[in-house]
């Protein structure tokens, strides 16, 4: 039935593909993001390892001391060590970070896949809910809900779901609306398959690329916010440590102990340039051809 | 021949759209006898892809059905449920596209999706629907099936997802194959060897195939009878090598007509005059009398259903002895 030379071109044709495949570590925004992404995660998963000290420990007799061998980066006002402090508020902030990005993605995807595909009353009114929560600034809002709901870890996941899921809705309900005119979804509907079948296996996976790569920048944004909470004291309570709080604390001594509020500051900086990095070049990566 | 499996009678589709009433499918008649293939024909625009949709219950979403009657195996599919009918799809009627790789999800492997019905609509496990995917694969003529089960759409050339699709429309063993211009995006080897594939299969698994086309050639190769449809409307029907020798609508003949012959050197490729109707305010009485060169003072008003001539071909031109004189006068070239 194949003609030889089709059959070449074919194999061909997958050798490329494998090609593409690998071809992340090819994409320097990627490699480098992923890089300092691990290199954090690395340094706050092994936290107790690398110091010695209990970040909530108070020594009021060894306050704001310079760097030594036993207090690398120092102490802060209250005698804590700072490198200590910095590494603990990795797990914070990211694990933070990171959860409060995945419901608002959950719930906002699920939102829009729905709305966009019926259409119809389903849709008109998510989108009003859309509209409603857009028309407010990001941190007035958030900062109005925190304030309403009590400072707390559950209720800053609280807070960053309600404002941040309407992304995820007209990223996804955007996508959709294209993807469910194509013809591979009415190719679906002739081989008579149902229209869970259709949403879960022929357009979910079709628009879930553009609410994927949205979500890595949005957890830069969703650190910052947690950082800003934390910096106005309606974020992670005392004693866990927390780079928002380390500023906080750290801002009346910048005249005299400036690392203080600037270290953490750094981390911040650094983490946020990781997941910008690996945002852009996962959008690189997942650009369809 | 056989019992009809497919009769189509008085098929309306309309378009409600802002310059008005779109007629896009008016009236249109057919049969698909059991084991045959049946070739609809017609230009752009005549209606014939919405008929196609029409018969599954898939227009667009600005369509709606204007009524007639779409029975199958004797039930009406214009009736039932919209349950019933996505039953009906796939197990019992399946179709193929004109665009292979708009038609195949990009981002799943195609063995996947050939074992997705029967996964799904058959409930064979995980390993069944694999080793059924890939004997239907062999069954198309898909080399190395078990590697390219892996593969993504884009990965395959044209013919070889076009195969595909033609694997994932036999997945549920249906008896009726509604090919929507599957050759059309393929060039010219690659869309005989489709061709010959979709025929052997069609004697091998004696399934029905409607086949939708404008490439009157393709629909020569492929399909034992014919019918033309113009403006929304069947003109003529009838066993293909009759129908392309011998047309009893001068619709079929003009069409038959202006396909280039090689061995004739024609300064201009015959033409038909005029440009199809606009189908939200068609011409009274039969549709082509404008561009009609028999046309007579009779043709401009009144009904033209289809009329039998003999007892397998039928027409809706009332002066179809004008055809024949003409074909005497200089016989068309086309056909098997």
């Amino acid at each position: 039935m194949t003609t030889a030379a089709e059959t070449i071109l074919e194999s061909t044709a997958v050798e490329h593909r494998r090609g593409f495949r690998r071809r992340w570590y090819r994409t320097p925004s990627f490699v480098i993001g992923l890089s300092i992404l691990g290199l954090i995660t690395l340094l706050g998963a092994l936290a107790p390892v690398i110091t010695w000290h209990d970040p909530a420990h108070q020594d009021l007799l060894a306050t704001f001391q310079g760097p030594s061998f036993d207090h690398p980066l120092g102490t802060d006002d209250l005698g804590r060590d700072v490198l200590t402090r910095l590494l603990y508020a990795i797990r914070t902030d990211l694990q933070i970070a990171f959860l409060a990005v995945l419901f608002p993605f959950v719930i906002g995807t699920a939102v829009g896949l729905l709305s966009g595909y019926f259409g119809g009353r389903a849709d008109t009114v998510a989108n009003w809910f859309v509209n409603v929560v857009v028309a407010f600034p990001f941190y007035v809002l958030i900062i109005a809900l925190v304030f309403v709901l009590g400072s707390g870890t559950r209720n800053i996941y609280i807070a960053i779901t309600l404002v941040g899921w309407v992304a995820y809705t007209r990223i996804v309900r955007g996508e959709v609306l294209v993807t469910k005119r194509r013809e591979y979804v009415l190719a679906a509907k002739t081989a008579g398959l149902s229209t869970v079948r259709i949403l879960r296996r022929h357009i979910l996976p079709n628009v879930i690329t553009q609410a994927i790569v949205y979500a890595m920048s949005d957890i830069v944004l969703v650190l910052l916010a947690i950082v800003t909470l934390g910096y106005l004291g309606l974020g992670v309570q005392p004693p866990t440590p927390d780079w928002g709080r380390m500023i906080a604390d750290g801002q009346p001594y910048l005249t005299t102990n400036w690392e203080l509020a600037t270290v953490p500051g750094l981390a911040i900086v650094f983490t946020a340039l990781g997941l910008s990095l690996l945002a852009d070049g996962l959008a690189d990566l997942l650009r369809p051809e | 021949m056989t019992e009809p499996i497919l009769q189509v009678r008085g098929l309306r589709v309309e378009f409600p759209l802002a310059r008005g009433l779109v007629r896009a499918v008016d009236g249109a008649s057919f049969e698909l006898h059991r084991g045959e293939a049946l070739g609809l024909v017609g230009e752009s625009g005549s209606g014939k892809t919405m008929a196609l949709r029409a018969l599954v219950g898939l227009l667009p979403r600005q369509a709606r059905p204007a009524g007639g009657e779409i029975l199958f195996e004797g039930v009406d599919l214009s009736r039932v449920s919209a349950e019933r009918l996505r039953q009906v799809r796939g197990h019992e009627i399946a179709m193929i596209f004109q665009e292979p790789l708009t038609a195949l999800n990009p981002v799943m492997r195609v063995g996947d999706q050939i074992a997705e019905g029967p996964r799904v609509r058959l409930g064979h496990s995980r390993r069944q629907a694999r080793e059924r995917a890939i004997e239907l694969m062999q069954q198309v003529g898909i080399p190395d099936p078990a590697r390219r089960y892996e593969a993504y759409p884009h990965e395959l050339s044209g013919g070889m997802q076009q195969r595909v699709m033609i694997a994932i429309a036999l997945s549920l063993e249906p008896k009726v194959i509604l090919c929507d211009e599957p050759t059309t995006a393929l060039d010219v080897t690659i869309q005989d060897q489709i061709l010959k594939l979709l025929e052997s299969l069609r004697r091998k698994l004696e399934v029905s195939v409607l086949f939708v086309s404008h490439d009157l050639a393709v629909v020569a190769q492929t399909c034992q009878r014919v019918a033309v449809m113009y403006a929304g409307q069947v003109v003529e029907t009838g066993p293909i090598d009759e129908v392309f020798r011998e047309p009893r609508h001068p619709y079929t003949l003009s069409l038959l007509r202006s396909v280039p012959d090689v061995d004739v050197v024609r300064e201009r490729l015959a033409t038909i005059p005029g440009s199809p109707p606009d189908l939200a305010a068609p011409p009274s009485g039969c549709r082509f009398h404008p561009r009609c060169p028999f046309m007579q003072p009779d043709c401009t008003s009144g009904d033209f259903p289809l009329r039998p001539i003999g007892t397998e071909r039928a027409t809706a031109c009332i002066h179809s002895e004008q055809c024949v004189q003409d074909v005497l006068r200089e016989p068309v070239i086309a056909g098997g």
